[in-house]
């Protein structure tokens, strides 16, 4: 029997925020979870499948395996050939494409809300159907070869990224990135692809998560008309995989070329996920942090680091609070010139010291809270990012009501939590610290100039 | 708040599908600026953008000046220093923003409708546009990090690509130049250039105003009035010289420390008013528009593996935008790349489409037409671009049958008439092996 878990429109009066309008949520005899959410401001609707694997549920050898599995998830299955899926959305009007991340790897199309039915066959065919074909996996290495030299290889911020990511996580698999490590892109095999596919591509591992001018009971009832016959799968169990305790500051040098200095800082901070039922408040307190730091023009790294002080040419704070394991609170930037990485490292110490010792303002904290409230409001403008909160939290494991509940509980934080939360976590037995050396860059003048002058 | 949250929600589930074909209202300042309107009820929130003919286009012959003058109007206004204007919008979780192309500089401003944010709001914008104070010190520092930007460009294979073809492709027109400028001119710009450019170009008749949001026509009407009225009338920016034709192709390496070499390919394409704009948009489509399914990623990509992405686009613009292709790819398969693209382009141009291809292009193009115009920031975009250039008012209303009526023949009349295959500027920047 399939069950219909929640219907939320009865709430929506009574809960204090912003409420999501009209959601819906069931799950299939299979597994399979479809959550429907109605906005009716334009006759479209967005159909994405969240499949909970991505770069974190990967050992070394096979790093990115699920990004490239994404990439063949387009290249045929029993009833599609190559490419046909994106040449019958695009027949049907519909924007798609697809994405992994460390949690998550998720497709989508953009319709206009008749054509829903299209998605669904397309995708109920590729959960369970997918052909890796032996000739199309080698052209797709290719491909993915090309994206991470287009990405990383050649992009110095990217270089630094990725040996931070190595430095700061020991044992967590966010140490590793989700294009996957080079040597493991050339060295995929179809065997490899096909053991992926069979283990994470199943409806219990999936969510379906649908967002526009669409009747939530019409859709499940498409929903079981496509999904339901899916056969569930025996998934594996993902191991904890809990990063070991770090013992003291760790600094890395990166050297590329590259015409300017960049550095990054990244301290070990508990998410959502991560948080005990007593420190559930951390999270959204570093969330306040991340929001006093960089929140705006208004904000202090902006006021103090590059207008008052100028000695960042840029500088941001980082924090993402939905994530499945614990993460980094990460501040990145360039000095100008003239200035260095060690006083860029100075003085945003300096201001962490201010956060540990100083209560932030009434004023700062009132700031904060209003652009959370607004932007509640702002990011209902479209439908697919509506979609992605409810998508990303679900595959993370937790319940798509925290994107409603996250704006009580910013607003709930003090300016004690915040001094609490920056003298437990900002300490340098977290911290990691990596800085780009640049390597000078060959000569760009033209070599070459073939074909002789032009004229106008 | 509790009024305002409920007002919401009664209006969402009261709300049906008024965006499928936005109205647009339009009417004329008291002192000269255009304006387009779309009442867009369902979010209590609204978006406003004001447009100027002050692009780099404008910039003379310091390269930078529009540029810089687009990011001063935010950094002192009406006795506030950057910290408070900055404060003021965010104090109301209104968001603002500015940026500066070739053609148009633009300021934006999102906000709540609600009294407490937008009545600040709104006046903060209408300081910023109309009394900038252009504060010394934030001059300096801008100039700064405008260099500062220039040396990041030149860590950027796909940068020092796009400055190059520009160049090559324009020569001495003003669209040759990047609106980031270069370190020469950069280094020249002096707080006096950029006052006499905002006394110029900052004009009423200068200025395009869009409004998409959860407010009425007359609130609209007094939005617009107030941001504009401390703008002098002053006049409407000259029209910019003709781009000319490119008389002979030019292939330019650039050698760079890079593992890809980035290629851009191109020639002058089309202007806003371009007779054939339909035609050609359909064809290129085709050719290289439509991401994976296009004849270009069909064989770039899909047959050979060549590239992550592989593209091709008419950017119209007040004169002839560029018509640019281009790809990334391993080094020592750049040429083999290059020669791919290449000759899928001079098919295309001998054999044209065939009917499956321009059907499943009509169905792409007018079959997601909704998906244009389903959130105001979307329809905001069109707004602008339709009052910028001053494309007539029922632009997306006409947009689906002008798509149905391009045939194949068109296609290749067009493409034969406006692209030639062997007149092309090609730059590819990367390394050796």
């Amino acid at each position: 029997m399939v069950i219909k878990i929640k219907q939320i429109i009865g709430l929506a009066l009574l809960l204090p925020t912003i409420v999501m309008a009209n959601v819906s949520e069931y799950q299939l005899d299979n597994g399979l979870k479809l959550i429907v959410k109605e906005d009716h401001r334009a006759p479209v609707v967005v159909s994405q499948v969240w499949y909970k694997v991505g770069s974190s549920y990967e050992h070394n050898g096979i790093t990115g395996i699920s990004h490239v599995l994404e990439h063949m998830m387009f290249k045929g299955t029993e009833n599609l050939g190559p490419n046909e899926f994106s040449q019958i959305i695009a027949a049907n009007g519909g924007r798609e494409n697809a994405f992994t991340g460390r949690d998550y790897t998720a497709y989508f199309q953009t319709l206009e809300k008749d054509r829903l039915e299209v998605s669904f066959r397309l995708e109920a065919e590729r959960m369970r159907k997918l052909v890796i074909d032996e000739a199309e996996l080698l052209k797709e290495r290719e491909v993915v070869a090309e994206e991470r030299r287009m990405r990383t290889e050649d992009n110095p911020h990217a270089l630094v990224r990725e040996a931070f990511n190595a430095a700061a996580f020991v044992n967590s698999p966010y140490h590793h990135p989700v294009i996957g490590w080079m040597s493991d892109i050339n060295n995929y095999e179809a065997v490899d692809l096909r053991a992926w596919y069979q283990k994470w591509y199943a409806p219990n591992n999936a969510t379906v998560v649908i967002v526009g001018d669409v009747e939530p009971e019409a859709v499940y009832k498409l929903a079981k008309q496509y999904f339901g016959p899916l056969k569930p799968e025996t998934t594996a169990t993902v191991k904890p995989q809990i990063e070991v305790v770090q013992r003291g500051k760790r600094t890395i040098e990166v050297k590329a070329p590259a015409k300017l200095p960049y550095m990054m800082m990244g301290w070990k901070v508990p998410v959502v996920n991560t948080a005990t039922e007593l420190e559930a408040w951390e999270p959204y307190a570093l969330e306040m942090l991340a929001g006093i730091l960089d929140g705006g023009d208004s904000a202090r790294f902006s006021r103090d680091l590059v207008r008052g002080d100028e000695i960042a040419a840029s500088v941001g704070a980082g924090y993402g609070l939905f994530s499945r394991l614990a993460d980094l609170f990460l501040v990145v930037g360039t000095p100008v010139k003239g200035k260095t990485i060690a006083d860029l490292q100075q003085a945003v110490m300096a201001q962490i010291k201010t956060l540990q010792t100083e209560l932030v303002s009434e004023q700062e904290l009132k700031r904060i809270k209003a652009q959370v409230v607004a932007n509640a409001v702002y990011e209902r403008d479209t439908v697919f990012y509506q979609a992605m909160q409810i998508g990303m939290l679900e595959t993370i494991g937790m319940d798509w009501q925290l994107s409603d509940a996250y704006v009580d509980n910013v607003q709930a934080v003090t300016a004690e939590q915040v001094r609490a939360v920056a003298k437990k976590y900002f300490i340098d037995k977290g911290l990691t610290v990596a800085e780009l050396i640049p390597l000078p860059l060959d000569s760009k003048k033209p070599v070459m100039s073939v074909g002789g002058r032009h004229g106008h | 708040m509790a009024t305002r949250f409920l007002g919401l929600i009664l209006a969402l589930f009261m709300a049906t599908s008024v965006l499928a074909s936005p109205k647009i209202e339009h009417w004329t300042t008291s002192n000269g600026s255009r304006v387009y309107f779309v009442a867009a009820p369902e979010l209590p929130m609204v978006d406003i953008q004001v447009v100027f003919d002050a692009g780099s286009a404008r910039d003379g012959t310091l390269s930078g000046t529009a540029l810089l003058t687009n990011a001063m109007l935010n950094e002192g206004a009406n006795g506030l220093n950057a910290d408070q204007i900055a404060a003021a919008f965010e104090d109301v979780g209104a968001q603002f923003g500015n940026s500066s192309q070739r053609d148009m500089s633009m300021f934006s401003l999102r906000s709540l409708t609600a009294d407490y944010a937008l009545k600040p709001a709104v006046k903060m914008f209408e300081a910023v546009l109309t009394q900038p104070d252009f504060p010394s010190a934030s001059f300096e520092r801008i100039q700064k990090q405008m260099l500062i930007g220039l040396q990041a460009e030149k860590q950027s294979p796909a940068a020092i690509a796009s400055r190059t073809f520009y160049s090559k492709l324009y020569g001495n027109h003003p669209y040759g130049m990047m609106p980031a400028g270069n370190e020469q001119s950069v280094s020249q710009l002096t707080l006096a250039s950029l006052k006499r450019f905002y006394q110029q170009y900052y004009v009423a008749n200068n200025a395009v105003v869009i409004l998409v949001g959860a407010i009425n026509k007359p609130k609209a009407m007094q939005i617009a009035e107030q941001l504009v009225a401390n703008l002098t009338e002053g006049e409407k920016a000259k029209s910019l010289s003709p781009v000319s034709a490119l008389t002979k192709a030019e292939k330019i390496i650039i050698e760079h420390p890079s593992t890809q070499t980035h290629i851009v390919m191109g020639q002058p394409g089309i202007n806003r008013h371009d007779p054939d704009y339909f035609t050609l948009y359909v064809g290129n489509h085709i050719l290289g528009g439509s991401g994976l399914v296009s004849q270009l990623s069909n064989e770039v990509r899909e047959k050979r593996g060549l590239s992550y992405s592989v593209y091709s686009y008419f950017r119209p613009m007040r004169e002839l935008g560029p018509y640019q292709f281009g790809l990334q790819t391993r080094n020592n398969q750049a040429d083999e790349a290059l020669d791919v693209m290449q000759t899928t382009l001079k098919n295309f141009i001998s054999a044209g489409p065939t009917a499956a291809e321009l059907l499943a292009a009509k169905q792409n193009i007018t079959g997601g037409f909704a998906l244009r115009v389903d959130s105001n920031s979307k329809i905001a975009g069109y707004l602008a671009m339709i009052g910028f250039y001053g494309l007539p008012l029922d632009y997306l209303n006409t947009f689906k049958s002008k798509i149905n009526k391009v045939t194949i023949e068109q296609i290749k009349e067009a493409y034969a008439r406006r692209v030639q295959a062997d007149n092309m500027i090609t730059v590819m920047v990367g390394g050796k092996e």
